[in-house]
């Protein structure tokens, strides 16, 4: 593992290498000191061209707990801001020695195109690009998934599950990681979405699609995930008529996650926007694992950290 | 160099010596080292139990403990995959801990294993039980108990398996080219 | 062989050039004598003038100079990214003698004093013949009609208009524009995209855009307005030109328009020949261009009619751009490839190599018939005797892989890089004058 940019990119031995040593880094953050020497002397930048708090400071802990330096590289304040262009970054990051770089941006290949244009040797970690990939939060998703509904074994994938994935999938690059690595780890997945806000072409995905949440919910799913309803990015707009019509069809309501089986868990990325996409009351059920999921991915990005990281970079693992 | 015979009587020695230094059982915590440290520790434990006439469970005695996250080695070397650490659920504090391991060479194992334990908890005192010291030392460390001293050129390996996890108990010495049979780990890496 | 050996003593025009042993339209092998800027004979051992240089072209096909209906010089505003001396460089490097410079430069081609400019330019700059294309509407704002008399009828002689870039979406502009262009038989060349359809499109909506998550260009944005157009160019009898058609659909809908006697023509890209949307896989923006790589349905859709004769001609789009507008996220960087010196490689690879076009086909698809939608009298000729001197000598045996670094254009966004192409352009002259020579261009 060079790169973390994809989930296209892992096989499934690989998938749950990192799911085994994230189970490992949750071990350690039990102990009474939590912070390991791994990465000492090792520094990762994270460079966010986009807003994204909980996402940076995830990764920051990750980093931190495994005694690496840690560098925030926002583009509010900075050259970023200023017209510098994602080459020139790269190249300063390069001469600054950084030893891996975390990054965020609005443009899908961003990660990518910094792994791959030659302007930086150093590993690079895909914090989510564009409307394309978020892989570390698909793994937290799998992580916790695994833990609730796979419990005990850390070579298990998720075999026989059924996962149902509700909202704008058009613009989710939660949505695309996660039909990529809940499938690689024997899951089945549904979507489900108004037409609109399905992207044309996603029916060679390997998934189901549906348009209606209460029949996809009448199928007894193992787990379902509520995905943000990102206004900002509705360009062209009118995806759906009215926020109102939008939860009446696709909102996770009170009496929707009652009729869910017992063993059942919601899921959300964050952040949530309460009584839209999914009600106050079920975000605070039992059943809702979303505050788990902010753990969960702390321990996924200390283990790809560590993979990616703690390695001899000459040779790949294995 | 050593059959499962010699094996066993090492390990039952090794038993002894850590009753006769120590308080007996009660306050001891046997902490194996991924991966043939751990069954290794747990054999200990038992021969121990079984001379005090202790009837806990074993995992109140012996435990696993991973140091792959305290590894300085890390980053010239594949990615390890980590093992788990389990402990005692009465903890390390105030405790003898001895940390059992197949072979000690360099000392970087145990330098690495003493900090891991540092992040856990802060026992009594801790000793160091190997069944093979092959020498080499590079860090001021020594055993405290030893199963059998084996001199190597450091161009050698030392091939330790064991039934829990090879099928068989046997220790080799492999000399450089020769094709050393399956499940051999490279004691200590090459750090 | 120097150009000063190419020019006649007291340098008043070309000395005579016999190209021996070559195939025109390669078919029979036969001499092409050129003397003083028009082709005085063409024959079977044709007798050497005493003061004729001899090209001798054995196994290669002679074609008509090239005419490029679509080409991007950038000059005047853009020349980091092309002149329109390097953009005709690279045009007859690529077996060219005219090309068409679209108007959306810096200022836009809107006026009669921009085209002048940019006609005389040409004239003193260039490799080969430069007609300016003329701006449909005032700075390509699709809000009011340019002064097209007034293009028309200056030094420039304007014939072909187009926001290139742009599309002109308003229907009643797209119709007054038509109508307009009757009167001194021009023609509107159509971008045909839908902009409400296309907003923040980066690629090809389907398959791949799906999963790279990147905003779709739909093919319906094309196909619908150039269903349109069709129907307004037949309602007010009027001749419409479709650029760099795309689709399948766009295919079948410029099929349906000429069997029902419609005036249109269209064209196609060298890229659309060959490339697809699975190119962006790698994000790599070299790969970025309006309208978008297709699916692989599409490029045999586009081959197929291309082959038919419902796809008029080839146009390379030639769209050179700066490094630093390249190298950058996919949704910032520019759109456009460059094409001009790989465009008659790219024909001979994915239509000729393939036996669905003759080189006499390639004469009409990428000379004859470019210069008639132009009007341009002076390009495009039967190679004849009395022709115009405007010849290409090609040799399809050589296959070699391209390289940007050695493209005449400034820029070096070439999506071919590394790609063996067959073809080398052994010979262009231009009014009797050789501007290449052997691939390299003859500096005079």
């Amino acid at each position: 593992m060079r790169h973390f940019i994809s989930i296209a990119d892992l096989d499934r031995d690989e998938a749950i290498a990192v799911l085994a040593t994230a189970e490992h880094m949750a071990e350690t953050q039990s102990r009474s000191i939590r912070k390991l020497p791994t990465l000492v002397g090792t520094t990762v930048v994270n460079l966010f061209f986009e807003d994204s708090t909980r996402t940076r400071i995830s990764f920051e802990a990750a980093a931190k707990r495994l005694s690496a330096d840690v560098i925030n590289f926002s583009a509010k304040g900075s050259s970023i801001s200023k017209g510098e262009t994602l080459k020139d970054t790269a190249l300063t990051l390069q001469a600054m020695g950084a030893d891996a770089v975390v990054v965020r941006s609005g443009s899908s290949g961003a990660a990518h195109l910094l792994a791959h244009a030659g302007w930086i040797d150093q590993p690079i970690v895909n914090a989510g690009d564009g409307a394309h990939e978020h892989p570390t939060q698909a793994m937290l998703d799998a992580f916790t998934m695994r833990r609730h509904l796979r419990p005990g074994d850390p070579t298990a994938g998720l075999d026989g599950l059924h996962v149902v994935i509700v909202g704008d999938v058009l613009h989710s690059r939660v949505a695309r990681s996660n039909v990529l690595l809940l499938t690689l780890l024997g899951a089945r997945v549904t979507l489900v979405a108004p037409p609109a806000l399905v992207p044309v072409g996603a029916s060679a995905w390997p998934c189901e699609i549906r348009y209606d949440l209460d029949e996809a919910l009448a199928t007894g799913p193992d787990a379902v995930m509520m995905l943000r309803v990102q206004s900002e990015r509705m360009v062209g707009g009118g995806f759906f008529p009215t926020a109102g019509e939008y939860s009446r069809r696709y909102g996770l309501t009170t009496a929707r996650a009652a009729s869910l089986p017992d063993h059942a868990i919601v899921m959300h990325p964050g952040p949530m926007n309460r009584g839209f996409e999914i009600a106050g009351d079920v975000a605070d059920s039992p059943r809702s694992v979303i505050v788990e999921q902010v753990a969960s991915g702390v321990f996924v990005r200390m283990a790809v950290l560590y993979h990616l990281l703690a390695t001899d970079s000459r040779e790949g693992p294995r | 160099m050593l059959g499962a015979e010699e094996i066993r009587r090492a390990l039952t020695r090794i038993a002894h010596e850590i009753l006769e230094s120590g308080h007996g059982a009660d306050d001891l915590v046997l902490l194996g080292i991924p991966h043939r440290g751990v069954p290794l520790a747990e054999r200990l434990a038992a021969q121990i139990a079984r001379a005090e006439g202790d009837d806990r469970p074993l995992d109140q005695l012996a435990g696993s403990l991973d140091i792959t996250m305290y590894r300085d080695d890390l980053r010239h070397n594949p990615t390890r995959a980590p093992s788990p650490t389990r402990i005692p659920r009465e903890g390390i504090d105030g405790r003898t801990v001895v940390l059992v391991d197949d072979v000690l060479y360099s000392g970087r194992t145990i330098r690495a294993a003493l900090d891991a334990l540092g992040a856990i908890g802060r026992p009594a005192a801790v000793r160091l039980a190997v069944l093979v010291d092959r020498g080499h030392r590079q860090l001021p460390i020594r055993a405290d108990h030893v199963g059998k001293n084996l001199p190597t050129s450091r161009s050698e390996r030392v091939h330790v398996q064991l039934t829990e996890t090879d099928g068989v108990d046997a220790v080799d010495i492999v000399r450089p080219g020769a094709e050393p049979g399956p499940g051999t780990e490279p004691a200590e890496g090459t750090a | 062989m120097t150009a000063d050996q190419n020019a006649s003593p007291g340098g008043t025009g070309p000395s005579p050039l016999l190209i021996r042993g070559g195939r025109p339209y390669g078919e029979d092998v036969q001499d092409v004598l050129l003397e003083a800027g028009r082709i005085t004979a063409i024959g079977t051992d044709l007798e050497v003038p005493a003061d004729a240089e001899v090209v001798e072209a054995d196994g290669c096909i002679v074609l008509p100079g090239l005419v490029d209906l679509h080409t991007h010089l950038r000059e005047p505003g853009g020349e980091e990214a092309e002149t329109i001396e390097s953009g005709t460089r690279a045009a007859a490097r690529g077996g060219f003698t005219a090309v068409h410079a679209m108007a959306n430069t810096l200022p836009v081609a809107d006026t009669a004093g921009v085209v002048e400019q940019v006609a005389r330019r040409g004239e003193t700059d260039g490799w080969c013949s430069v007609r300016p294309v003329g701006a449909v509407t005032v700075g390509l704002a699709g809000e009011r009609l340019a002064e097209l008399d007034a293009m028309a009828n200056s030094r420039a002689k304007v014939r072909v208009f187009s926001d290139d870039g742009k599309c002109v979406h308003d229907p009643v502009l797209m119709r007054r524009a038509l109508e307009y262009v009757k009167s001194f038989d021009g023609v509107i060349a159509q971008h045909a995209q839908d902009p409400r359809l296309t907003e923040g499109a980066q690629m090809h909506e389907g398959v791949v855009s799906a999963e790279l998550g990147l905003a779709g260009w739909p093919a319906v944005a094309e196909e619908s307005i150039i269903a349109r157009d069709v129907l307004l160019a037949q309602h007010v009898g009027s001749r419409l030109h479709v650029c760099h058609l795309s689709t399948a659909g766009s295919v079948d809908i410029v099929r349906w328009a000429k069997e029902r006697g419609i005036d249109v023509t269209a064209e196609v890209t060298p890229h659309h020949l060959l490339l697809t949307d699975e190119t962006v896989r790698e994000f790599d923006a070299v790969f970025k261009v309006n309208p978008p790589l297709r699916t692989a349905e599409d490029v045999q859709a586009v081959r197929d009619g291309l082959a038919d004769g419902t796809i008029d001609i080839v146009a390379t789009d030639h769209a050179p751009h700066p490094r630093d507008a390249k190298d950058r996220e996919w949704d910032q960087a520019a759109m456009g490839m460059t094409g001009l010196e790989t465009a008659l490689s790219l024909v001979q690879l994915t239509m000729v190599d393939e036996g669905r076009l003759t080189w006499r086909d390639v004469a009409r698809v990428l000379s004859e018939k470019p210069a008639e939608i132009g009007r341009d009298e002076d390009q495009g000729q039967v190679l004849e005797p009395g022709a115009p001197a405007h010849v290409l000598v090609w040799d399809p045996r050589s296959v070699r892989a391209a390289d940007p670094a050695e493209h005449a254009s400034r820029s070096r966004n070439s999506p071919f890089a590394g790609i063996e192409l067959p073809g080398m352009n052994r010979l262009t002259v231009l009014e009797g004058r050789p501007t290449v020579r052997d691939g390299l261009v003859v500096e005079q």
